[in-house]
């Protein structure tokens, strides 16, 4: 079998070999693969322990683990997929290589900074697994107090102290993004002329910034009140448990966002290449990201309708987090009206975003329920909960992140996937997805609470179809592992713009040079200007770099 | 209430339906008719309509404040039980739920409670922080340590219903069940009266009351050293420094546990501690018999 052959050129990939050009590289677009093996990495290793879960809730008993096993699995899961996965996916990879490449800058402003941000990521996960591997913890993800400060007897501190870390590798993260948006502009690149992805990356990294010190500090308070017995949350020591909700919720609400904006940022430029077409509505679809960003802050109290906060504050924070559903389903709204009168084609990277748009819908109505406060009394708590935030999180964040490594697999590595195979997967991922994560709303519904290791015979028949599902979906994960491992080397050469996308990411080679651009690109319309030939809407014009 | 739970929660299924539908539709319809059919197409662009966004803002945002004022009236009413309501005390701990009547009857995992009734739950934890989840009545409240929550239900059919506890709370979480039992009156009264020890809450809080003292200080007219508790319960006090409190069984529990905390205008700050010697069903038991002394008193003035 011959191999398909890359023209010898330059960049970024070939430039130089050898482990120290990527432990110590400040290129942008080498540290977002340094991003993508981790998070990867974390991805699979958080998948594992949701199998184990599933696999014990197949039956009513706890015949697979004990009932401490079972509750480190699932805290497991939570903590590895929400902090090392799904915060930092799009934005680390996705937004590292992207950010500067979308508005024709060379790197981030601060790629040294860009590099550090790798290595804290990877000593907070260092910590996180040490935790793990040393027996785990028992929590939870929301790690509620008293029972983390006081009570649980796992590695609490250690997966704290991991949390907190990685915490400032998101913080760095967004600072750089911000500063690079607002200065690194390409001439003619004006606000309103950027990609959504732009915008809704701009708007995580104001979350990042604001709200992961909240956290940090925090779980700060818990590391102190367990260690050194300080009174801070546990009401025998003088201190109040419902503080570290609502101090928990200010940031995590928030986070949310920071996993499902930069997906529908994605989704964005998806829908535009593969309808050929402008984004209805953009500048409505830019502002919707902020005003998420914004009001975001403002719900936290809607995770604590049953915490014992005042009825009071429980209606403030229900009507908030209505008002918060409203720019969501603004932007599937002006999503859907930019297929009218496309061109529409069903790449894989395509069938992930249209995959996106139904699930992510089905995610943010049933975030009404919750918002709904005679309703989440009943729910609140139980596998409806489970299933609305996956719907969000891996219905919205995981579908978004793939369709992006499909679309930009050919930017970063030079190669095509293969197309037949990756549409399958997809298919695959959201008919696993679906019959997985469907039945538990019926089952939170009839009542069962979440976090249970055993459970009452009645709510089996839902339990296996969710644990059926979730075996499909898994073959779906491994797919796309398998197949892009394997383009790597016997891929199609891809050419530089092999979607025929609008985006100043497409109009330089593939793979780019380390610089980015040969010559300085010069932008003359807004984004997605299908209409247009690149030519018309990009001149370069002398060499970046003398 | 399960009734008013679940007709909001099919007008949301209904509404959910209906946009997930439209979305569907849409989506196939445009992906189908406006599918790729050259390689070289190019459509004319669509900038957007301004009408369009502000009806397809306006619409949901009108939808989501019906739902908003009709879950915040259901929202009310769960936390508003009626005055009428019995009143049992449920303790939580890891990993099991006690309940005790006003009768003095105690059960563990279970509660009894009689058709038609009203039922109020005086609810604490002894650690850390459960949630009273009763699935077929659509309610739930979190249990939290040092303070006390409430939840009301009115059983409205006999029967055996699940208890959950719906707060993670640690290693044995999913066996922290139990059920509640729906008697019928007459039923649930010979239940009460069985295995009765004839104590009832307020006369275990009175003996308890006897026996840490209290008496000496919280004389019926009040010493110099301590207020009179006769008639207390649910007036609103001045407390020093100005500000006032209103005397429920959080006040209450609080000048148990942390008698300093607010002291009542005219008295020195010279009660002692009694956190960590009285448990908390004790505390409850104490509770109830400050309460006995208003009810005595409102009979009193009645007449």
């Amino acid at each position: 079998m011959s191999l398909p052959e890359i023209e010898h050129r330059e960049h970024y990939l070939n430039i130089n070999y050898g482990i120290r050009s990527w432990l110590l590289t400040t290129d942008h677009k080498r540290i977002a693969w340094l991003y993508l093996l981790s998070v990867t990495f974390f991805f699979f290793i958080g998948g594992l322990f949701a199998t184990l879960v599933r696999l014990e809730l197949m039956t009513p008993q706890g015949d697979l683990v004990q009932a401490e096993t079972y509750n480190k699995l699932f805290t497991m899961h939570g903590v590895t997929m929400v902090f090392f996965f799904l915060i930092p996916a799009i934005p680390a990879v996705l937004g590292n290589f992207l950010v500067p490449m979308m508005i024709g800058a060379r790197d981030l402003a601060f790629p040294r900074l860009n590099l550090a941000s790798w290595y804290i990521f990877i000593l907070g996960g260092a910590f996180t697994l040490t935790a793990a591997a040393a027996g785990g913890v028992d929590t939870g993800w929301t790690f509620y107090t008293p029972y983390s400060s006081i009570y649980s007897n796992t590695h609490v501190v250690l997966t704290v102290v991991g949390v907190f870390v990685t915490g400032f590798s998101s913080i760095l993260t967004g600072l750089n993004f911000i500063v690079t948006i607002h200065k690194m502009r390409a001439p003619g690149m004006t606000w309103f002329r950027l990609p959504l992805f732009i915008w809704s990356h701009y708007a995580t990294s104001i979350i990042f910034i604001l709200g992961t010190p909240v956290i940090a500090i925090t779980l700060v308070l818990v590391g102190l009140e367990r260690i050194f017995g300080l009174g801070i949350f546990d009401p025998a020591l003088g201190g109040d448990p419902v503080l570290f909700q609502h101090l928990f919720w200010f940031y995590s609400h928030p986070a949310v966002y920071i996993m499902v904006l930069p997906a529908m940022g994605v989704v964005s430029e998806l829908i535009a290449c593969f309808s050929r077409k402008r984004i209805f509505g953009y500048t409505v679809v830019a502002f919707a990201s902020l005003a998420i960003a914004v009001i975001g802050f403002l719900v936290w109290g809607h995770h604590m309708f049953v915490s014992g906060q005042s009825v009071h504050a429980g209606m403030i924070f229900s009507l908030l987090s209505f008002l918060v559903a409203i720019p969501s389903a603004i932007k599937v709204f002006n999503w859907t009206a930019t297929l009218y009168k496309g061109s529409v084609s069903y790449d894989a990277p395509m069938l992930y975003a249209l995959g996106f748009i139904g699930l992510f819908t089905i995610g943010g109505l049933t975030g009404l329920f919750l918002a709904t406060l005679g309703v989440d009394v009943h729910v609140h708590d139980t596998y409806f909960i489970v299933a609305h935030f996956h719907y969000i999180m891996v219905g919205g964040s995981v579908m978004g992140y793939l369709g992006g490594i499909h679309f930009w697999w050919p930017k970063m590595t030079g190669r095509t996937y293969p197309e037949g195979w990756a549409r399958l997967a997809a298919l695959i991922i959201f008919i696993g997805f679906n019959l997985t994560f469907f039945p538990q709303f019926v089952l939170g519904y009839i009542g069962m609470p979440r976090r249970y290791h055993v459970y009452p015979p009645e709510f089996q028949v839902l339990n296996v179809m969710s644990t059926a599902g979730a075996s499909i979906l898994a073959v779906g994960y491994l797919l796309p592992l398998v197949y892009l491992i394997w383009s790597l080397r016997y891929g199609a050469v891809a050419g530089a713009n092999p979607w025929g996308a609008r985006g100043l990411e497409w109009q330089t080679s593939s793979p780019p040079p380390t610089s980015n651009f040969d010559r300085t690109p010069v932008v003359t319309e807004g984004a997605y200007a299908y209409e247009k030939d690149p030519e018309e809407i990009y001149t370069f014009r002398k060499p970046a770099h003398v | 209430m399960a009734t008013r739970v679940d007709t909001l929660f099919f007008f949301l299924v209904a509404v959910s339906v209906f946009f997930v539908a439209l979305i569907f539709c849409l989506i196939v319809v445009f992906a189908v008719k406006y599918r790729r059919r050259a390689e070289d197409e190019r459509p004319a662009p669509i900038e957007g309509n301004f009408w369009l966004e502000v009806v397809w803002s306006v619409i949901p945002l009108g939808l989501t404040m019906v739902m908003f004022v009709w879950g915040a009236i259901i929202y009310f009413d769960i936390f508003s039980p009626p005055n009428d309501a019995l009143e049992i005390s449920i303790v939580g701990r890891q990993w099991m739920w006690k309940a005790q009547h006003p009768e003095g009857q105690s059960e563990i995992n279970e509660l009894h409670v009689p058709l038609g009734q009203p039922v109020r739950l005086m609810m604490t934890s002894e650690d850390v922080i459960h949630d009273f989840f009763l699935p077929a009545f659509r309610v739930k409240q979190d249990v939290l340590p040092g303070r006390y929550t409430t939840l009301w239900f009115e059983p409205t059919k006999a029967g055996e219903y699940p208890l959950y506890c719906a707060e993670y709370c640690g290693t044995q979480h999913s066996g922290m069940i139990g059920r509640v039992v729906v008697l019928e009156p007459a039923e649930f009264q010979k239940w009460l009266s069985g295995g009765a020890t004839g104590m009832s809450m307020a006369d275990l809080g009175a003996s308890l009351f006897q026996r840490f003292g209290c008496q000496t200080c919280h004389r019926a007219g009040g010493t110099i050293q301590g207020p009179s508790l006769t008639g207390l319960f649910g007036k609103t006090v001045q407390l020093e420094g100005g500000a006032t409190v209103i005397v429920d069984e959080d006040y209450i529990r609080e000048s148990i546990v942390d008698p300093r905390a607010k002291i009542v205008a005219g008295y020195q700050p010279i009660m002692p501690t009694f956190k960590g010697l009285i448990s908390e069903e004790g505390l409850l038991q104490l509770i109830a018999y400050i309460k006995s002394l208003s009810a005595a008193e409102r009979a009193q003035s009645k007449k």
